[in-house]
Formats: structure tokens, sequence, C-alpha cells
């Protein structure tokens, strides 16, 4: 299973890559969210429903480029939604920050952080369906997000939130915004929860024999490797990725980019 | 004898629930079942008690919308839409033209005033009424209420009911009140309706004055009915009278009337102000004895001019 998440995390970090590589040469012409450097969170969470059989509904918000693919979203509609074209996954309406497809239950983010929070519990509640919410450590401490963890530990409904921390919000660190961890929130309020890092072991490790049939919270610490449109990078990322050789998935990328963009 | 429009709503959400659907809100099943508007169901046949969180809980609403549950959200008092407007309005609104996936909710937003201070006092549709992907309906009878329920039953949107607690007990439809050649032509919305078919009464009885009234259902999408546009623009002389802020949908839908009649529209709701609990510091939609003095003065000063 190991081989299989880092082949799927590589992935989506030359998909990465190369967008980033198409901000540069300014081929895109809205905001963009990067994923590199939190891989292995969906990667590792995807492989997972995947042995499991399971197709859960799936919320996420910015930065969500690498749980479109990790859970089978097309690239090519990716890279089309970023252009701005109506054949991309949201038709063009909901760029990178708002993705959505419903060929893999993922459902798209209207802008408002930690929305899909509560929103996500909303439909795991009446559909009783998985479900996986993902949001940033900032997205998480909203005072409505608080709250839908809360309904769900009362509704005890099958939810897994998944925290991808990177302790900061733009360029806040945590410690300045709240005193306390989300994980120790949400165990307050009944939620089998967990402090971890990105660490694909790690991650498996806490989830072993939960089959996403009641809530749950993983907060992983992990690091992003861009900024928002890749002006910076997060002080000295631990990057898992590091030694990995991506160059021929990067390859394909760039063509699949020069491709679209050759279409436009 | 009629059926009332509180047993005719009752009555709605038996039966909605009764279909499968769902039915959001907080305190549903506390003393007096919202003004006796809901029947005795709880969680295992589809009423879901919220917790009291109120911007997750509309959120939650939106999530059940999104899984096509059609979900009716019971909004105790219209100024809670404060707080739990903000997925509805943000997400759910704008999910159909975003992502092709229609999000819809039958929002039960309920009004009353008097004495209950400046956030649970009075209507407040028009927080909803500047953004897309929204239709507000008012209605104050029972058929208007079915006729509501049906048009969301038959589409895909999101419908902000403006309901009054005033109108519970209602037991009778609402005519409009048309003269062929009248001094004022009044456009009503939500509980104001009532007041305004009692200052036409008055004023034909007692000044000779003749007032017609075009009760206002359906706020948005507003479409402008030709016959009062006819009437309208003969009289030159509207007034559109509301339970919410003057500046929100009567002034829009005012403004609306003037541009397509050419002729002087006001509006009359809320005072800019805000509203106390002691009697004397209320802030009250206008009564049949305010309508028929701005009726009055303003046609004072046209015969002068």
């Amino acid at each position: 299973m190991l081989d299989k998440i880092i082949a799927k995390a590589k992935k989506c970090r030359a998909f990465e890559v190369s967008t980033y590589n198409q901000i540069v040469n300014k081929n895109i012409k809205i905001p963009v969210y990067l994923s590199a450097g939190q891989e292995m969170i969906s990667s590792t969470i995807s492989t997972y429903c995947e042995k499991l059989e399971i197709k859960p509904l799936i919320f996420g918000q910015h930065r969500g480029h690498s749980i479109y693919l990790n859970f089978g979203g097309d690239p090519i509609k990716l890279i089309d939604e970023l252009l701005g074209l109506k054949t991309g996954c949201a038709k063009g309406m909901g760029g990178s920050a708002s993705i959505h497809c419903p060929e893999i239950n993922m459902f798209g983010h209207d802008g408002l952080m930690g929305s899909n929070i509560p929103i996500g519990v909303g439909a795991c509640f009446a559909s009783k369906k998985p479900t996986i919410v993902f949001a940033g450590d900032a997205a998480a401490e909203e005072d409505y997000a608080l709250a839908a963890y809360g309904w769900a530990a009362t509704k005890n409904i099958p939810i897994l939130f998944v925290i991808e921390d990177n302790n900061l919000s733009i360029l806040t660190d945590k410690k300045t915004r709240r005193s306390w961890d989300i994980d120790n929130v949400s165990r307050s309020m009944g939620i089998e929860s967990f402090n971890i890092t990105d660490d694909p072991e790690e991650i498996l490790n806490s989830i072993q024999n939960y089959k996403l049939d009641k809530p749950r919270l993983l907060n992983i610490n992990t690091n992003r490797l861009f900024w928002h449109s890749g002006a910076g990078k997060d002080g000295d990322p631990k990057d898992l990725l590091k030694n990995q050789d991506i160059s021929n998935d990067l390859e394909y990328f760039e063509e699949l980019w020069k491709s679209r963009l050759g279409k436009l | 004898m009629e059926i009332t429009l509180r047993e005719t709503i009752k009555h709605t959400v038996a039966n909605h629930l009764n279909n499968g659907f769902l039915a959001f809100g907080q305190c549903l099943t506390a003393v007096g079942w919202v003004g006796g508007t809901l029947p005795e169901m709880y969680e295992d046949q589809g009423m879901i008690e919220l917790s009291m969180a109120d911007v997750a809980g509309g959120a939650f609403v939106v999530g059940a919308g999104l899984m096509q549950r059609k979900p009716i959200y019971v909004i105790r008092y219209q100024g809670f839409n404060w707080y739990n407007s903000v997925s509805i309005i943000n997400y759910a609104c704008k999910s159909k033209e975003l992502w092709d996936k229609p999000c819809p909710i039958f929002i039960r937003s309920i009004a009353m005033e008097g004495s209950i201070g400046p956030v649970a006092g009075s209507s407040h549709h028009s927080l909803y009424y500047r953004m897309p992907g929204v239709k507000i309906y008012s209605p104050m009878t029972s058929n208007e209420y079915k006729q509501c329920y049906n048009d969301f039953m038959n589409s895909d949107d999101v419908f902000y009911v403006s309901e009054h607690r005033g109108s519970y007990s209602n037991d009778k439809e609402l005519e409009d009140i048309v003269f062929f050649n009248p001094d004022c032509i009044l456009f009503p919305i939500s509980i104001t309706r009532f007041a305004a078919v009692e200052a036409s009464k008055i004023l034909l009885e007692q000044h000779g004055i003749k007032v017609s009234v075009y009760h206002q259902k359906i706020l948005k999408p507003y479409q402008l009915n030709p016959q009062a546009l006819h009437y309208l623009s003969k009289c030159n002389l509207g007034i559109v009278i509301d339970d919410d802020y003057e500046d929100g949908i009567a002034s829009n839908i005012a403004h609306k009337l003037m541009i397509n009649s050419n002729s002087k529209v006001f509006a009359m709701g809320l005072k800019n102000k805000s509203a106390g609990f002691a009697n004397h510091l209320d802030n009250l939609p206008p009564s049949s004895v305010e309508i028929c003095s701005f009726i009055k003065r303003i046609l004072k000063n046209k015969r002068k001019v």
C-alpha cells in the first residue's frame, strides 16, 4: 500500500510543480492554491478508502488539487478548470479554490473558510454516506466548524475530519491565534482524535481498523511548499517527497499543459 | 369553516416528512410546536432538532439540501437569519449556478412583532433579496402557502418563505381590491396586507378615497402586474408597504414600479431605528391608521400642487 501511496503523491507533486511553472509563465490568470507538500495526506486517505472499497462524499476547499487527483479526478479537467474553460471540472466557475467533481463525489467550496465542515456534516447526516472533510488548521478553528464537530459527535455520523495543519493562516502561526489544539477539542466532544505527522505510516496507523462508520478527526501536521500563488515557501519544510524522482510524471504533466494551452 | 393558515402549514410539514423529506430547526418539539405549525413528529420521522449553533445549523441544512432531501428549515424569528443565512446564501443559493448542483431548501422564516426587541422583531426578507439564486415568497393565506410549497416541490431552488405569526389564524383568502379610477394604489407585503385592506376600507367609507390593493405574494423574482401598472400610471400614486425596513425590498419594488409606470411610488416599512422592548420604543410595521394618515397627507399635498 505504501508504494501506491507514494506513487500517487509523486503524481500530485508533479502536477503541482507543472502548475507552478504555468503560474510563473503567466499562463494562468486566476489565483491558484497549490497543495504541494501536503500530497501524502490525501494519497494515504484515498488509498485506504480504495482498500475499503468506499467512495466517500468529499468536502474540500482551496489547496485541494491533490485531494481531487488522489481520489480519481481527471487532471485534464483540472487543467481546463485552471484555464477557466467550460471543459473544466467545474466548468471554469470554480477555479483552483472550488473544485467540484460529481464523478468522484467531490463537492465545490464557496470560499468561506471552513464552511465545508458543517456542510459536510449536514450532507453526511442526511445521506448517512461515509464522508471526508478536508480543511486547513485555520479553517478548522472557525466557530461553525467547532459546532460541526459537536453535532457530528452527537449524531454519531460516519465522517472523517482531516485537518491539514501547516501551523499557518497565511503567515500567522497557530500560537498567535489560539492556545488550544483541535484534536483536544474534538476529543472532548467524544470524537476519536489524533494529532500526527503526514508520514503515511503514521496516518495509516491512525485509521487502522477504522471503517469510516463514525466520527473521527485527524490533525495532521504538514507543510505547504508554496504560498498562495507560489510567491514563497513555508520556512524549512520537511518535504517527504524531496528524494523522490518525479521527472517522468513531471514530463507527462508538462506535455499535458502544453496540449491544453495549445487548444486556447 | 375554512382551514387556518396554521393548520395548512402543519399539514404541509407533516406530508413533507411522511414523503421522506426532512425538517430542521431549533427547539421544534418544545411547548407550542412553533406556534402550532408543526406536527408532533420526531427525529426518526424526519423532524431534526439542531443544536443551538445557528451558523453551523444553517450549514447542516445546506448539506441536507445537497443530498436532495428537500429540507424545510424552520427559523423561529426572522432576525436570526443574521446567523442562520450564511451558508444558505453563500452556498445553497449559488450551488446550482456554480456547480450545476441544486441545493433546494424551504426556509420557513417566521416574523412577529411587539416587545420582542431589536433582533427578533419583524421581517428580514430583504437580507436575502440582494443575492442571486433565491426565490422569496410571503404567503399569508392557506392557498398561497399551498401554491408556494407546490412551486418549491416542482423546482430545485432555494425558497425563502417569509411567514408572519400574525397570519397563522387567518382562514380567509385575500383578494386584490381593484378600483378603475383609484386615488392611490397599495402594494403591501406580509402582515401589512391586512392593514392595507383595512386602510382601503376606512378611507373609502370615511373619506370617499378609493385605494386599490395589490397583494405582494412573490417578492423575488418580482413580476410586474400589467393591470396594476396601468392604473398606477393613471393615478400616479402608489405605496409599497413592508414589515421589513423601508430601505430594502419595499424601496426596490417601489423603484421597479416607478420606472415602469412613470409614477410616484413611496415605500413604507419599519422606521430607520432599532426596536426597543418597551412599547413606546418599539418599531412596528405601518398600521392601518398610519397608512390612512400617510395617504391623506400625500393626497392633500398632491391636490395643493
